[in-house]
């Protein structure tokens, strides 16, 4: 017996040493993600939505993107609005939180007003798009839990599967499915299982560049409703990283000159 | 001479750097019941427009916003007018702004009444609500500090409130004859007012408070006899200091607001606060559409001898967002007086049509409006408003 026990050690032991259980895994993934794009600083960029229905009716948005990265937190982001013509102007603050709600503020012209707004709503269209608040706001790594699939490949590019959980109970989400590039750790596509646990969206990312020869980018992000046959196609133009954004540019003032 | 080429073809260049954007407004009133007056008019129609021009230079530092307004009405002389919402110059320091020019503030959070933001006066022709502003000449110095937002204004050149004329609807009886407006300042519309707001948030709290010292915007009403013999009533602007708080907490879906003054002025002083939630249904029927649930408490200490028609009354609403491709909303509402069977309901609604267009409805009715009630001269003004305005 005992040769026998010993030798079944001997083989286990080196595998026991080793494994990790494929949570543990999927976040090691996840923190390599964020490790490689962490300290760019800020960035400006132009955003557009093109939004379409199931009968091919077609809707514009133009906005613009100001990010400043914040140390062991979320990311400052001020997005301000040029299309719809109704609501030039609007600009919308945020404050993104690694737990917790974000802070939010949305900036009405015509008003002159500032508003706090309730953040909690992560699950609702932005601006009428496929896109939710949740889909596009700083992606942190605490915000979900991760286990990883399987080894995969999409069109072509050998990737990393992971099954992701968000955290907070407000999303509108069960679980997303990432497919992540296994050599730049840069998401490819995207899919998202609805609070009934069936495949609501998809999100392909194209045309990715580097920035500062470090911070991959994509040009495009398609997102696609299966539920509803409608799709947004947000294009990702005039990057500027390290613009010389500061916190003193994203404050309740700043807002109000944003435009 | 290399000079002055250099000029002149900057020069275009800079007038061009700008941008322009603005809106063509077509709008209608209906109004439900026969007039008080048989001056006054029963439906009426109006065209507005509002440019506006935008530039900025100097690394994005400053900024020029000019936007002019005018609107003609079909009925009412006095409501067809214009004005200088907007021509502002702004110069954006580290951790500090300067405005200079005529412009436009926003102070407050609540959603029924309005009572901490004194700034502007209300350009009550364009809306009963009290919503829509004048422009006011201002020098405005602002201080972005860890410990918030400190700003500073000299408010030069007063402007006085606009008023419905003798044929127009939603006006008082006898009317209001703004040629005999009157100061309790010798130096009239030149006094200088003043005002300090910090504004600051801390985690969920944002909280603001501010003080003013100058001429009230809201005018006492003297019954007089003009030049034509009619009897009117005049404005009357008097001196007041009035200090303010305004405060929301976010607490996930539910927004806890309250804006409470002290005001203190010849005619005497006094106390009002307006405060309630606003609570959102996300997602409602598992649509895309949320919810909002509104309730405002509005108090004044005059009671009965308020100015204003809401000293202990309960505000409830009810906000629709459709978010969807349209921006489709709706706010329905009713001011209730609690002291009397007085009730004010409220309808606003909008759409947009393409990405240029944009329609939007108004509709308020006002019952049982007892005589002693400031909104009394309204019990027969019940309208329907439908608007359509073309962005370019």
């Amino acid at each position: 017996m005992k040769p026998v026990l010993l030798s079944l050690l001997l083989i286990l032991m080196p595998l026991i040493a080793q494994a990790i259980t494929p949570e543990e895994r999927g976040l090691e993934i996840a923190q390599e993600i964020e490790r490689r794009d962490t300290g760019f600083h800020d960035f400006k960029a132009a955003m557009t939505m093109l939004l379409k229905n199931k009968h091919g009716e077609e809707s514009l948005r133009d906005m613009r993107n100001q990010t400043l990265e914040v140390e062991n937190d979320g990311d400052k982001t001020l997005v301000i609005f040029d299309e719809p013509r109704d609501v030039k102007g609007t600009a919308l603050l945020s404050f993104s939180h690694k737990t917790g709600d974000d802070d939010q503020w949305l900036y009405l012209p015509a008003l002159k007003r500032v508003k706090r707004i309730a953040s909690r709503n992560k699950s609702g269209p932005f601006m009428g798009s496929e896109f939710a608040y949740e889909d596009i706001s700083s992606q942190e790594v605490e915000k979900y839990t991760y286990k990883y699939i399987e080894e995969s490949s999409y069109e072509g590019k050998a990737s990393f599967l992971l099954e992701r959980y968000p955290v907070d109970p407000n999303s509108g989400y069960t679980r997303q499915q990432v497919w992540v590039d296994q050599e730049r750790f840069i998401p490819l596509k995207i899919e998202y299982y609805d609070r009934k646990n069936a495949l609501l969206k998809t999100l392909v990312f194209r045309g990715y560049q580097q920035y500062l020869d470090q911070y991959w980018r994509a040009d495009q992000m398609y997102m696609e409703n299966h539920q509803t046959g409608k799709s947004t196609l947000l294009s990702w133009k005039k990057y500027d990283f390290r613009s010389g954004l500061s916190d003193g540019d994203f404050n309740k003032n700043s807002l109000k000159r944003a435009r | 001479m290399k000079v002055w080429f250099c000029i002149l073809l900057l020069l275009p260049g800079f007038l061009c750097a700008g941008e322009w954007s603005g809106y063509v407004e077509g709008q209608g009133r209906y109004f439900l019941q026969d007039p008080l007056d048989s001056d006054q008019s029963d439906n009426t129609l109006s065209l507005a427009f509002q440019p506006e021009y935008f530039q900025r230079w100097d690394n994005d530092k400053q900024s020029l916003l000019f936007i002019p307004f005018a609107r003609w009405d079909s009925q009412d002389d006095k409501r067809s007018h214009t004005d200088i919402r907007e021509l502002i110059w702004t110069y954006a320091g580290n951790g500090w702004e300067s405005r200079v020019g005529i412009g436009k503030v926003f102070w407050g959070v609540t959603e029924a009444l309005h009572l901490v933001d004194v700034i502007n006066q209300t350009d009550l022709v364009e809306n009963p609500d009290g919503e829509q502003k004048l422009g006011q000449p201002m020098f405005k110095l602002s201080l972005e500090r860890d410990w918030g937002i400190l700003d500073f204004y000299l408010l030069a050149g007063f402007r006085e409130r606009t008023f419905p004329g003798e044929d127009g609807r939603l006006r008082t009886h006898p009317r209001v004859d703004t040629d005999l407006a009157g100061y309790e300042s010798d130096r009239e519309e030149r006094h200088l007012d003043l005002a300090i707001r910090w504004s600051h948030f801390i985690g969920d709290w944002d909280i603001g408070l501010s003080h003013f010292n100058g001429t009230s915007r809201d005018p006492l009403f003297m019954p007089t006899m003009n030049g034509a013999g009619e009897i009117v009533l005049a404005p009357f602007y008097e001196l007041m200091r009035q200090t303010g708080l305004d405060l929301q907490a976010t607490k996930g879906d539910w927004l806890w607001k309250l804006e409470a003054i002290h005001r203190s002025a010849d005619s005497g002083s006094y106390n009002a606060a307006t405060g309630g939630f606003e609570y959102t249904l996300v997602g409602i029927g598992e649509s895309a559409m949320d919810l909002g649930l509104l309730a405002e408490y509005l108090y004044d200490d005059r009671q009965d001898a308020a100015t204003t028609p809401f000293e202990n009354d309960l505000f409830l609403a009810f906000r629709l967002t459709a978010n969807d491709v349209d921006g489709s909303e709706l706010l329905a509402g009713i001011i209730k007086d609690l002291d009397s069977s007085a009730a004010l309901f409220n309808l606003e609604t909008s759409r947009r049509i393409g990405n240029l267009w944009k329609v939007s409805a108004q509709a308020r009715l006002w019952f049982n409006v007892p005589e002693d009630d400031p909104l009394y001269p309204f019990r027969q003004d019940d309208y329907v408003e439908i608007s359509l305005s073309r962005f370019f």
